[in-house]
This record gives C-alpha cells, sequence and structure tokens, in this order.
C-alpha cells in the first residue's frame, strides 16, 4: 500500500510565515517571553522549536530555553504494537518548575501524543502553565485536547496522512496530504 | 526494528543490529535515572519476578530498580526462603510463578542452560541473569554500552579479558558481544582457565598479562572465584595477583586513557589493586548503565502483540 502525495498544504514561505505568526502569538499571550520555555515533542517538533526559539529572539531580542521531549515510554499503546519503538532524546536541561512551557509538535492529531507529553513533562516538575504550539491539526482528536497557537487547520480524512518536510532532515521543506 | 526472541537468553545468536537496538534504546532510558522522578509508566502493570537460585547483590538490585523504574511490579524470589528447599523442582517453581500470571521472569541459576530450560517451556520473557559457565548476557551488554558511552565506538577497539576465562559467564557472553560488534578481544589467564578451542571464537590468546595489555583500550579483569584454588587450578592468591592481577604498573603498559572494567565484586588486591579500581576505572559506571540496559531490555521484550503471537 503506497501513499500518493494528494495535496501540497505549505510550502516553504508558507511554513515560514505560520511559525512568524505563532511565534508573534506565543509573546502575545504571555507578554513578553519572560518565564517562556519551548519544548519540542520527537521527532518533528524539536526542529520547530527551535525555529521558533529563534524568531523569538529576532522579535523580543532574548533567548529562551527550548528543551526535547521523547514521549515513548508514555505511549498508551506499547502493550499492543507490534515492536516497540526506540526512544529518541529527552534533553530539558531547564528547571520546568514555575515556567510557561510550550510544548510544540508539527501534527497534532488523536491527542494521544500531547497526553503522553503533559504526563511525561509534569514528571520534570510542576510547570506553571502549558501550552500547545501546532504546525498543522488536521482534527479527529480522540480526548479533549486543543491547540492554543495553529499554523494551520486542516479537515482531512482519517484514512489520510499529513506529512511535514523540513529541511533539518534534508527535506525539501513542505506540508502535504499523502492518500492511497 | 525489534527483538527476535521472546527471551534475552545469550548474546550468542543476537545480531549485531539486535545488540545495537538495546544499546540504543538504553541511552534514552538512562536520562530516567538522572531524573528526581525516576519513574516512567512504560511497564505499567505488569509484573516482573526475579527469580535467582544464586546469592547476588548487584544484578538482583540492578534488575529490580530497572522494574521498578518502568512501573513494572516486581518480585524477588531467593531460593533460600522458596519451596526450593522443599525439592520443588526448577519448572515447577517457574509454572506455579507462571500461573500467578507473571510477564517476565528474570533467572539466574547454577546450571548452564536452565534460562534455555525455561524459555522453551513458558509464555513469559525469560531473562538470563547468568546461567553457570554459560552466559551473562545483560552484563556483556551494560560493558558494551559503556565502552560505547566512554570510548565512542567498539568497532576496532582492542579489549583484553584477564582472569578465568573458562569459568566466566561474563567472558563468554562479551566475547560474543565485542566480537559481534567488531572490536578485537585478547584473553589472558593461567593455561588451566584458558578453555581448549577458545581461539576459534575469533579471539588471541596471551598467557602473559603484560603483553596481553599492551596497547589495548579496554580491559576487563574477571573476578578470581576463589574456591577454584582448591581445584588446583592455580597454585595461590599471591602468586596469581602478581602473575594476573591489574596494579598500576601494569596499567602504564596499556593505551593511555585504557578503560579498566570489572563486572564485580572484586577481591581487592587480587586481581585488581585498590589504587586502580579507586582511581581509574569505570566500575561504577558499569553499575549505574547496568540499570539502564536492563530497561531497555525489558522494554524491548514486553512489546505485547509480538508476545502474544510467540
Amino acid at each position: 500500500m503506497t501513499m500518493n502525495e494528494k495535496a501540497l498544504i505549505l510550502d516553504k514561505s508558507g511554513i515560514d510565515r505560520a511559525l512568524t505568526r505563532i511565534s508573534h502569538e506565543i509573546l502575545e499571550k504571555n507578554r513578553g517571553a519572560k518565564s517562556i520555555a519551548l519544548v519540542g515533542i520527537q521527532k518533528g517538533g524539536v526542529h520547530l522549536a527551535g525555529r521558533l526559539a529563534a524568531k523569538i529572539r529576532e522579535i523580543e531580542g532574548v533567548d529562551i530555553p527550548v528543551g526535547s521531549l521523547d514521549i515513548t515510554m508514555y505511549r498508551d499503546d506499547l502493550g499492543t504494537r507490534k515492536s516497540q519503538p526506540v526512544p529518541k532524546a529527552t534533553d530539558i536541561s531547564f528547571d520546568v518548575q514555575d515556567r510557561v512551557i510550550v510544548l510544540v509538535d508539527d501534527v497534532l492529531f488523536t491527542g494521544r501524543t500531547i497526553r503522553a507529553a503533559l504526563n511525561s513533562i509534569m514528571d520534570y516538575g510542576r510547570p506553571m502553565r502549558i501550552q500547545l504550539a501546532v504546525l498543522v491539526d488536521r482534527g479527529h482528536r480522540e480526548l479533549p485536547i486543543r491547540a492554543d497557537f495553529v499554523g494551520k487547520n486542516l479537515p482531512t480524512s482519517s484514512k489520510e496522512k499529513v506529512k511535514v518536510l523540513l529541511a533539518e532532515d534534508g527535506e525539501e521543506e513542505k506540508v502535504v496530504i499523502l492518500a492511497e | 526494528m525489534s527483538l527476535s526472541s521472546k527471551d534475552l537468553l545469550g548474546i550468542k545468536g543476537m545480531s549485531p543490529e539486535e545488540i545495537r537496538l538495546v544499546l540504543d534504546t538504553a541511552a534514552s532510558f538512562k536520562d530516567v535515572s538522572e531524573r528526581d522522578i525516576k519513574k516512567v509508566p512504560a511497564l505499567r502493570g505488569k509484573t516482573v519476578i526475579n527469580l535467582f537460585y544464586e546469592p547476588s547483590t548487584r544484578t538482583r538490585t540492578s534488575f529490580e530498580l530497572a522494574g521498578k523504574r518502568l512501573s513494572a511490579d516486581v518480585l524477588n524470589i531467593s531460593t533460600t526462603t522458596s519451596s526450593v528447599v522443599k525439592g520443588e523442582t526448577l519448572l515447577d517453581t517457574a509454572r506455579n510463578i507462571e500461573a500467578m500470571k507473571c510477564d517476565v521472569l528474570i533467572l539466574r541459576h547454577p546450571c548452564s542452560g536452565a534460562p534455555a530450560f525455561l524459555a522453551s517451556r513458558l509464555k513469559s520473557s525469560v531473562i538470563n541473569a547468568g546461567d553457570g559457565f554459560h552466559e551473562h548476557p545483560t552484563q556483556a551488554l551494560l560493558d558494551l554500552f559503556t565502552i560505547r558511552e566512554k570510548l565512542g565506538t567498539i568497532e576496532g577497539r582492542t579489549v583484553a579479558i584477564v582472569g578465568d576465562i573458562a569459568h566466566s559467564r561474563v567472558a563468554r557472553s562479551n566475547i560474543y558481544g565485542l566480537t559481534a560488534l567488531g572490536a578485537r578481544v585478547r584473553v589472558c589467564g593461567p593455561a588451566t582457565m584458558i578453555p581448549y578451542g577458545i581461539e576459534q571464537s575469533g579471539v588471541e590468546v596471551f598467557y602473559d598479562a603484560d603483553r596481553a595489555v599492551d596497547g589495548v583500550d579496554v580491559i576487563m579483569t574477571l573476578r578470581l572465584q576463589l574456591e577454584r584454588q582448591a581445584a588446583g587450578l592455580f597454585p595461590g592468591v599471591r602468586e596469581y595477583a602478581r602473575l594476573y592481577g591489574l596494579n598500576r604498573d601494569r596499567l602504564s603498559r596499556a593505551g593511555k586513557n585504557a578503560m579498566v572494567m570489572h563486572p564485580g565484586p572484586m577481591n581487592r588486591g587480587v586481581e585488581i589493586s585498590s589504587d586502580v579500581a579507586d582511581s581509574s576505572s569505570v566500575i561504577l559506571d558499569q553499575v549505574t548503565n547496568g540499570v539502564a540496559v536492563r530497561m531497555a531490555i525489558m522494554f524491548l521484550l514486553s512489546g505485547g502483540a509480538k508476545a502474544e503471537a510467540s
């Protein structure tokens, strides 16, 4: 079963514009960059978190802490999968206590990854607030979870796949829908 | 990529890819032990049983902590206080444990092959925590992890294993693991402690410890099992220490930043001198890494769907 590209949703400049807007929204909602930290969810969210931090530095002139989070050990489907996923690096080198943590992911779908990320981040301390930034919200939520900052709302069929390709992984930068 | 078996019985039979999968997975689990909250829910609701027919502090504690940090329920059965003293057979003990629904059974046993015997008769995953003179796979995996962590690569490194090679399950597992990942392995000890035909597993044999450690990247010293003296395998502890013990002087013949390892428990002043053990070794790093590697193994073996299929 091969999936083919059905539609181009965002190109390179579209992704960049969305991230610029999200950066402004994060700063606006939190009234500046004080006490904010970005945490990218492995794997797609990590590069995006780095880019948002760079944009916030451009806008506000401050460096905010950036971390990465692997949620493998918190997944709710570990016992039912065919094989175990290999966990990637979690790197949270700052204190999450009393900070505003902005979780960053590429695609928001069922919400199960975010549920796992919420549990995981709580094991590092008690953040003041947790917010969620995603490049694409494709719907089909299975849990009561919503994003605070969305690059693109995208109605999809559950049979389709949404793929975010980034230059950091050596790809031509774009967001596409794949279908059979 | 996943492990091809429901059990971990030995390093022999594991492919280099499988070994690397365990080491890569362990790297992530090491972080868990560094945090304030040293627990992740990956094995929530699973039951892990430590069944030890031989004394152990390090290995049993390490498995217990690994299971607990994965949120599994861990039980320890030591044979001196169990029905084994009433004459229950290994298989009956294991079947009774399994009847209470356990998912992972960790077995240490003085008979080589005991874990394989149980693995073929139980649905649970069986992890070999040391069987007779056969294998001690998790020890080799944590040694490989430690070498890779400190030196970056294993391929092309030269490792000298010094001591009672013939009776060491640690040596056997390490020989399989190191050669599978492309290291050059030297074994060294008194001729009475070098098994016949060991060259066929791709190692170089030395009887002179000074020559064996010359220019190596890693020295693994093995515990001298003192009861072997009674068996006549070596004349005396002092002579053994002089000829095969790792001291400062002998260590200086190895590579400049040579790593010193020991699986524990140490006989200080016999196979390793106290100053080498305390100032130049990675022995405690091995212990730290042991928990991460055992977490990785339990995690990889508990891939639910696969376990049910097999």
